[in-house]
Parts: structure tokens; sequence; C-alpha cells
């Protein structure tokens, strides 16, 4: 593996992340009717429900405090409190996020005291309203993410009696795949309090009449519980301590932390497997032994076809992990992994696994798309969000959609990715894009390579 | 209206023709907590900067700002592709405590010297209005660094909505067009203002008017460049269809290089129509007018009988429509009746009073009328007044979707041309197969 080679560049061409206040309006959505506040100006807020409502075609109402010039200077207190009672009014939710924005922070906005004297002047201290301090220039959505994840644990878990509902707490991966992930839990006949749940909220099935909040949403009943978990699964190797969930419920309520990756890829949907079956203490069902069975046919019918493949894997450092993974399983071997913002643990975790690596492999830790361009050669499948559409158009390079966001596509949510079968329709969706490049090139390739004579007769 | 709005504050600004006067609460901030379908200064800036194609667009803050603004419009250039990367300074909670000017200037000779521009926009956002970099100072330094145009937008998102972001980049632009030599003599040529070329609009708004006699000098700024800009001066007229955007630069135009100004409309036949006989009329030249004649009777020839067609099952449909400016709303309400139908509900996040005025006495009795509204109002208001269909943007799309009625598409990432008489036929086949779609079977 080869570390980072580019010399030092100041500028940022064409990024691979986003800001932190949009992680964060992500995990709030998987709460039980729940509504955002940013506390900002307007633009925000509008921004990341426009890139929210493109991936999901689903409404996405989040409320500004829309700062302006005079709350600027003054403070934004009355904004903030107009726009709680605003939110109120129309959504009636059950909890409240406040977000800071860039803005807010910058000035010094103390969401905290403003909040608490709310809630107070009008009695009603029990309402949740969950604060995060997340300024965009203070890490990319993956930290916005779970920072805000742990400030909803913070808040609402309490000291309870045990019970044996699992704690399962995923990162930002598809509704398709939450699904999956609760398919799984039920054949196991596992108990489990999911956090965030946006399987529902951010993939609503039509109906009528219209809901402003959407249905579904884990539960802040199940929440406040999940202190007395037996155990908490955390699909989040890359998460800082600071900003982990499972990592305060441990240290706060001694709850047993089990830290593991997105099940992608054979040995990492073993692993959660075989950590499930430890809280169930029963033998895996026949049906998931099945399915584990399926994947490994999958993986031999197309692997000479993946052996091809050379991959760009980019996006959130979770998803980089567990694509990187089920590439090396296929030797689709990369030629660049890219995480778009910083990470402290992905360079040790990729370390151990990329020795089998048989080519120059680059790492780029918090690349931009232009850095990934520069360092892609030789490579012929990307594989990431639609912002990946750069390489195609640049390199040629084919696009194999997945994670946030995805944009120039219909169905990001649909995109089921998880647990032994979903690894498979993931597989598929590379050999299918790599078979598809190769018989749309394989005859003109071949004519020009070989056809004798045509070269000095038209070049004559 | 029957019965009260949630948020009181909202109420002024809501109006139903026929039962109220015209006059409505337009042009001012956006109520907290109102979950307002608006953007920020910096994003007006961008909309109407963006398609200068050869220019480099640096966004001065972190990055969330320049990631949701990567290429996201639809655009067309005839020349660079610069302007589809998105440059960001990525502003870290370092920068933000000791100031971020040095890093600016870092990126700024990054830039000039990777891709050798003539022509560099920066942007500021809000954490730069206030911590208070002097962006101007640096980007003059730049340009004489590096002998090119730099030129600071001051674009932060909290100094105003979006109409402040349009505001500063007609600033942007007249300190692009200000002549340093002699003073350009004007030719027969006109300027065509507030056409962002998305799918290629400005192009054939150009070959309509080739085909006049009329030459377009320079477009603001579909599928522009600097030197382009650059010759603006040199129109005796100035045409301007997105008069929310536009205005100031067309009177600051008017005032210090004398040009004149008209408001037109490409959006629909008779709007279409009007503009080019007007644009004819406005430079007296009989020659001009009757190819002008011929050329609406043609094209009108050709598609009257397609929009017919499209009449048919159209007729009777009703409409809502919330839009982002004044001047594609005001033409919608035609185009609508144009293909047989009533426009029921309509409103614009940043339409001016004089705006709401046209729509009021274009509406019909009973349309609701209303400026910044919110998911809750559109949603209340389309199922009140039994809309059919909702014309928006990519936010208010999957509502109309849940709420299970049609959806148009009028924003600034639309792939297919809305304007001139190709564009016509377009928008009627758009609602056709919007309306028509056999999925409202099941539903
Ligand atoms: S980077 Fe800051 S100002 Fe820009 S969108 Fe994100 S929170 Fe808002």
């Amino acid at each position: 593996m080869e570390k980072q080679t580019l010399s030092y560049r100041s500028v940022t061409e064409n990024p691979c992340k986003m800001c932190m206040p949009m992680g964060g309006i992500l995990a709030f959505k998987g709460v039980e009717r729940s509504m955002v506040l940013l506390h900002g100006s307007q633009g925000c807020s509008t921004y990341m429900r426009r890139h929210i409502a493109e991936h999901f075609n689903e409404p996405i109402d989040v409320g500004s405090s829309s700062l302006n010039e005079k709350g600027t200077i003054y403070g934004g207190e009355k904004n903030l409190r107009q726009g709680l009672d605003n939110l109120i009014k129309v959504y009636n939710p059950s909890l409240i996020g406040v977000l800071t924005t860039c803005l807010a922070e910058t000035i010094g906005e103390d969401i905290d005291r403003v909040a608490s004297a709310y809630l107070q002047e009008r009695g009603q201290e029990e309402f949740p309203i969950v604060t995060v301090s997340s300024p965009g220039y203070g890490g990319s959505e993956f930290e916005g993410y779970w920072m805000t994840l742990t400030r909803i644990v913070t808040k609402l878990a309490q000291k309870v009696e045990k019970h044996n509902k699992v704690n399962i707490i995923v990162p930002f991966i598809s509704p398709a795949d939450i699904r999956e992930l609760k398919r799984i839990l039920q054949l196991m006949k596992i108990e489990y309090t999911l956090l965030p749940d946006f399987s529902d909220t951010l993939d609503q099935p039509f109906a009528r009449p219209y809901k402003r909040i959407p249905d579904g949403g884990t539960k802040l009943r199940d929440i406040a519980r999940m202190s007395g978990a037996p155990g908490t699964i955390q699909l989040g190797v890359c998460v800082a301590e600071g900003i982990s969930p499972g990592k305060y419920l441990e240290d706060t309520f001694g709850v047993p932390l089990y830290n593991l990756p997105i099940p992608m890829g054979i040995e990492n949907t073993d692993r959660l497997v075989n950590v499930l079956q430890e809280f169930s203490g029963r033998a895996t069902p026949k049906s998931l032994l099945q399915e584990r069975g399926r994947l490994l046919d999958a993986m031999i019918d197309s692997h000479k076809y993946n052996f091809q493949g050379r991959s760009v894997i980019f996006g959130e450092p979770e998803l980089v992990y567990a694509v990187t993974k089920t590439c090396l399983e296929n030797g689709v071997f990369p030629v660049v992994v890219s995480s778009g913002s910083k990470n402290a643990k992905l360079p040790e975790l990729l370390k151990a696994q990329l020795e089998q690596v048989p080519q120059q492999m680059h790492f780029l830790n918090g690349g931009d798309f232009a850095g990934i361009l520069a360092k892609s050669e030789g490579a012929n499948i990307a594989i990431g969000s639609s912002e990946g559409k750069y390489l195609s158009e640049k390199a040629g390079m084919p696009l194999v959609r997945i994670g946030f966001p995805i944009h120039d596509r219909v169905g990001g949510q649909r995109l089921l990715s998880v647990g032994y079968t979903g690894t498979a329709m993931f597989l598929d969706r590379i050999t299918n894009t790599l078979l598809e490049h190769k018989l749309a090139n394989y005859r003109h390739n071949v004519y020009e390579k070989f056809y004798p004579g045509t070269k000095t007769v038209t070049e004559g | 209206m029957s019965a009260k709005l949630a948020i009181e504050a909202r109420e002024g600004s809501i109006r139903v023709k026929g039962k109220q006067k015209s006059q409505l609460q337009c042009d001012a901030d956006s109520i907290a907590g109102a979950v307002s379908q608006r953007a920020c200064v910096y994003s007006g800036a961008r909309v109407v900067l963006n398609p200068i194609t050869d220019a480099i667009h640096l966004v001065h803050g972190p990055i969330g700002c320049a990631s949701y603004t990567w290429d996201i419009r639809g655009s067309l250039s005839s020349g660079s592709e610069l302007f589809r990367n998105s440059f960001s300074t990525d502003l870290q909670e370092e920068d933000v405590i000791f100031g971020g000017e040095k890093k600016l200037a870092r990126c700024i000779d990054e830039l000039a010297l990777k891709y050798k521009p003539s022509l560099m926009f920066v942007y500021s956002t809000c954490v730069v209005g206030v911590i208070g970099d002097d962006i101007t100072a640096v980007c003059k330094q730049a340009e004489q660094k590096h002998q090119i145009k730099v030129v600071p937008v001051q674009s932060s998102g909290f100094a105003g909505n979006k109409s402040a972001g349009y505001r500063a980049a007609c600033d942007a632009l007249l300190q692009l067009i200000k002549s340093e030599g002699e003073p350009t003599a004007q030719s027969r040529k006109i300027n065509y203002l507030g056409d962002f070329n998305l799918a290629g609009e400005a192009w054939i708004i150009r070959n309509y008017l080739r085909e006049m006699g009329v030459e377009l000098n320079a477009t603001f700024t579909g599928d522009s460049s600097y030197a382009s800009l650059r010759r603006a001066p040199a129109a005796c007229l100035n045409i301007m269809q997105c008069a929310g955007s536009m205005t100031y630069l067309a009177q600051e135009m008017e005032r210090v290089y004398n040009i004149p100004y008209m408001r037109v409309s490409f959006l629909g036949i008779e709007d279409t129509s009007r503009s080019l006989r007007e644009i004819a009329a406005a430079l007296n030249d009989k020659e001009i007018s009757e190819k002008t004649e011929r050329l609406i009777e043609r094209e009108t020839a050709e598609i009257r009988s397609l929009i017919e067609g499209y009449r048919v099952p159209l007729q009777g449909k009703k409409a809502a429509v919330f839009v982002g400016g004044g001047f594609k709303a005001v033409s919608l309400i035609k185009q609508f009746r144009e293909v047989g139908m009533e426009v029921v509900m309509i409103g614009t996040q940043t339409g001016k009073q004089d705006d709401y005025d046209s729509m009021y006495s274009l509406a019909c009795d009973g349309t609701v009328i209303l400026d910044d509204a919110n998911p809750s109002e559109l949603e209340r208001f389309i199922l009140q007044q039994g809309a059919d269909l909702l014309v928006g943007g990519v936010k208010e799309r999957p509502l109309a979707y849940k709420l299970g009625i049609s959806f148009i598409d009028h924003n600034h990432e639309r792939k297919h041309p809305l304007s001139g008489f190709a564009g016509a036929v377009n928008f009627a086949q758009e609602v056709y197969s919007t309306l028509c779609s056999p999925v409202w079977n099941y539903v």
C-alpha cells in the first residue's frame, strides 16, 4: 500500500464529502416523530433538504432559524425561539433536534442554554430537544451523523432494568439495507432496538392522507431503554470514541459493545452473524446458511469477470471500508481507496487488508475527486456515490452507485448491499457493469488491435 | 382562505384573487421555523454567475456550501467546461479562528497555476462574513500577481436572501464589464439578460434572433465567457428575461452605458411571439419586423396542431405553481391556458410586488397567490384548490408525488428546454406525460 504522495494542496477540487449538519439531519430522520431545526442562515437547510430529497424522492421538511444580519450581530436567540415555536405549531413533533451551522457556531450561540430556558418558560422540561454543535467546518457529514446519534442517546437513555433487546446502531446505509438487517434479526429470533431507523421515514409507502411527519423511526421509549440492553452491536469500526454512541452506552451503563464493520462481503457478514448467534444462543437458521451458500456460488460464478475489475472506491469511511473488503474478497483489486473525510481509524484497518493487493494501491485519507482522478490510472470501475460521475466523464470509468447522494439515478433508497443476499446483489451490480463495459467495447478493441492492414490504408 | 394558518405571521403573504387586494407581503426575510423553500445569498449569486463557462468559481468557506452546489445545474456550454467544477477553500476550525485569507490566497495561486484561467470568482459564505476576511484585498493582490481578473462576490449567506445574492452577482458582473480603455462603439447588436442556457435555451433564442436579422452581443450569463461579457457595453439594447435577478444590472447598464432595456419572456407561444415582436419594434427596422412575422407564422403553424392535440386530454385540469422568480410564474399562467388548463394556486420564492400584481390580474377568481410558501402551505392549498399538478423544483417534487398529483420540473437542473416554440411543445408534452400517465389509475 502506498500512502498519499500528492504534494500538499490547499484547494479542494470537487469535494467527496459534505458538512456536519447534513449527517445530523440524516440521523434525526431515523427517530420517531422528530423534526430538525438548523440554527443558522436559511440556505444551509434548503441545500441539504434539496440534496436529501433528490436521493430519496421523499419530502424533507427541515426548519431553519433563518438568521439574518441582525441576528448575526445581536445574537440569534429570538430566531431560535421563534423557530422552535413554529415547528411545534405546524408539525407537533415528539422530539426536536437543533443543529448548529457554521454561522451560529461562529457567532458563538449557546443553543443548550436557549433550549432549556425555552422549555422551562413553557413548563415543558420533559420535551426532548436534542442539541448538537455541528458547524460545517467542524467535520464532515460522517462525524455529524455519529455525533448526533451520541447526543440523542445521551439525552434519552435512562437507567433501566436489564432487558433482552439488543442495541443495533447503524451507519448511514440505505433503507433497504436496514430492512434487510431487520429481516436477518427476525430470522435469528433476536429482539432489538435499531437506531436510527429511517427505513420507513426515508422510504415511505404511498398512502393517503399525506402525513407531514412520516410514520416510522426508532421509538423514543426504546432509545430511553437502550441502557438496559444485553449488548450493543454498532456497525461503526471507523467511528472515533468521542462520537460513538455504543461507547457511551458501555461507559455509562455498562452495556458491552461489539463494534463491527458493515456486513458486506462474506467475512464481514459472518462476523455479524456470529455475534448475533452469541446473543440468540441458537444455531444459525438453515435459510440464512442457504443464503450464504448462494453468495459463495455467485462469487465463484463471477470470479473471472471480477478479477478483470480494478476499482476506485470512495465515500464515507465506514462504507469505503466495507466496499473495499468486498472487492478484496472478489479480486476487484482497488487502485485507489479514498475516504472523503479524514479518518483516524481507516488507515490501520485497511493496512491489515491491503497486504494482499498484487498491484500498487493508493490510499487517500480525505481525498477530493481531482486527487482521486490523478491516481486512478489502470482502474476500470468506480464505486461510490453519484459524484463519481466525474470519474466517468473524465476517464471513461463506469460507476457503480452506492452510498449517498445518488441524484442522477432513481432508487438510491432501494439499493440493497448488506448481508449475504445484499452482498450478492451488490456484487452482481459490479460484475454486470464490468461485463456491460466489456461487451460494448470488445469488438471494436479487438478489431483495432488485430485486423490486418486497416491502419495503413486509412492512414495513407 | 377558510381556516387560519398555523403561523399567523404568514397570513399577510397569502392572497385570494377576487376576495382580497393584490397587495401582499413579499421581498421580506423568511420566518424562523417556517420551513421556507428559499436558499441563501451565496446560492443566488452562484445561480447567476455559474454559467460563465471559462471562469473558476471558487467558494471561500467550509466544504458544505461548495459540495451542495457542484454541477447541479443544466447550463450548457459551447466552449469551456471549467465552470462545472466545484472549487472550495474547505475552511477548517483553525481557519475560522485565525482567519482564512492566507489559505484563500494559496488556493487562488494553485488554481491560477493549474488552470491558467482568465477569470476567477471568489464567493464569500456565512463564516467569511463573520470572521471578516478581506476577500477584496486578497483578490486584488492575486490579480496583480497572476495578471488575471479575480472578482470577489460578496455573498455571505446571512446578509439577506437569494435576492441579495442576485444583487451581489450583478455587482460582480458590473466590475467585469467596466471598460478600462476606449469606450466601445455601440453597434446594432443586443444583449440578452437573464437566461442561463438551461438545456440550451439561450441557443434557441439566439437562433430566432439571428433569423430576424438581430445579432446577440453578450448573454448574461448563459454560455458566456469572460471575453463575451466584456463586449457587453457595445450593445444598443438589453432584453431581460429573468427580471428578479437582472433588473439591477439592466438599470446600471442603462445609467452607465446608456443602453435601454425591455422585459421579455420566452415561455409559451403567446409570450415568445409577443417578445419577438417587441424586440423588432424596439429596433424600429421594417425588414426585421417582416422577418419576425414570417418566423412567428412558420413556427406557430408547425406546432399549433401538436399543442391542439395535447389540449384535448388536458382541458379543464388545474395547476398549482411554486417557482423561484416572478417572470416564470406570470408566463406560466398564460402557458397553461394555451394547453387548456387553469392555474389555481401560484407563488414564488422571491417575487416582487409588481410580479404579484401581474399574477393577480391574470389569474382567475379564487386563485391562491402566495409568497415564500412552505411545504405545509403548499400541501394545504394544493388539496384545498383541487390541483391536479404542481410546477416546482427538486424539493417540491416529492411532495406533489406523495400527494398523488402530477409534477412539472421548472428548475435549473432540467435537461430539456422549455423556452421558445420548441420549449412550448416540450412543456405541453411534459404536462401530458405527467397528467395522463397510467400510474394514476392505481393510486
Ligand atoms: S458548510 Fe456551513 S454554511 Fe455551508 S452549508 Fe454547511 S453548515 Fe451551511
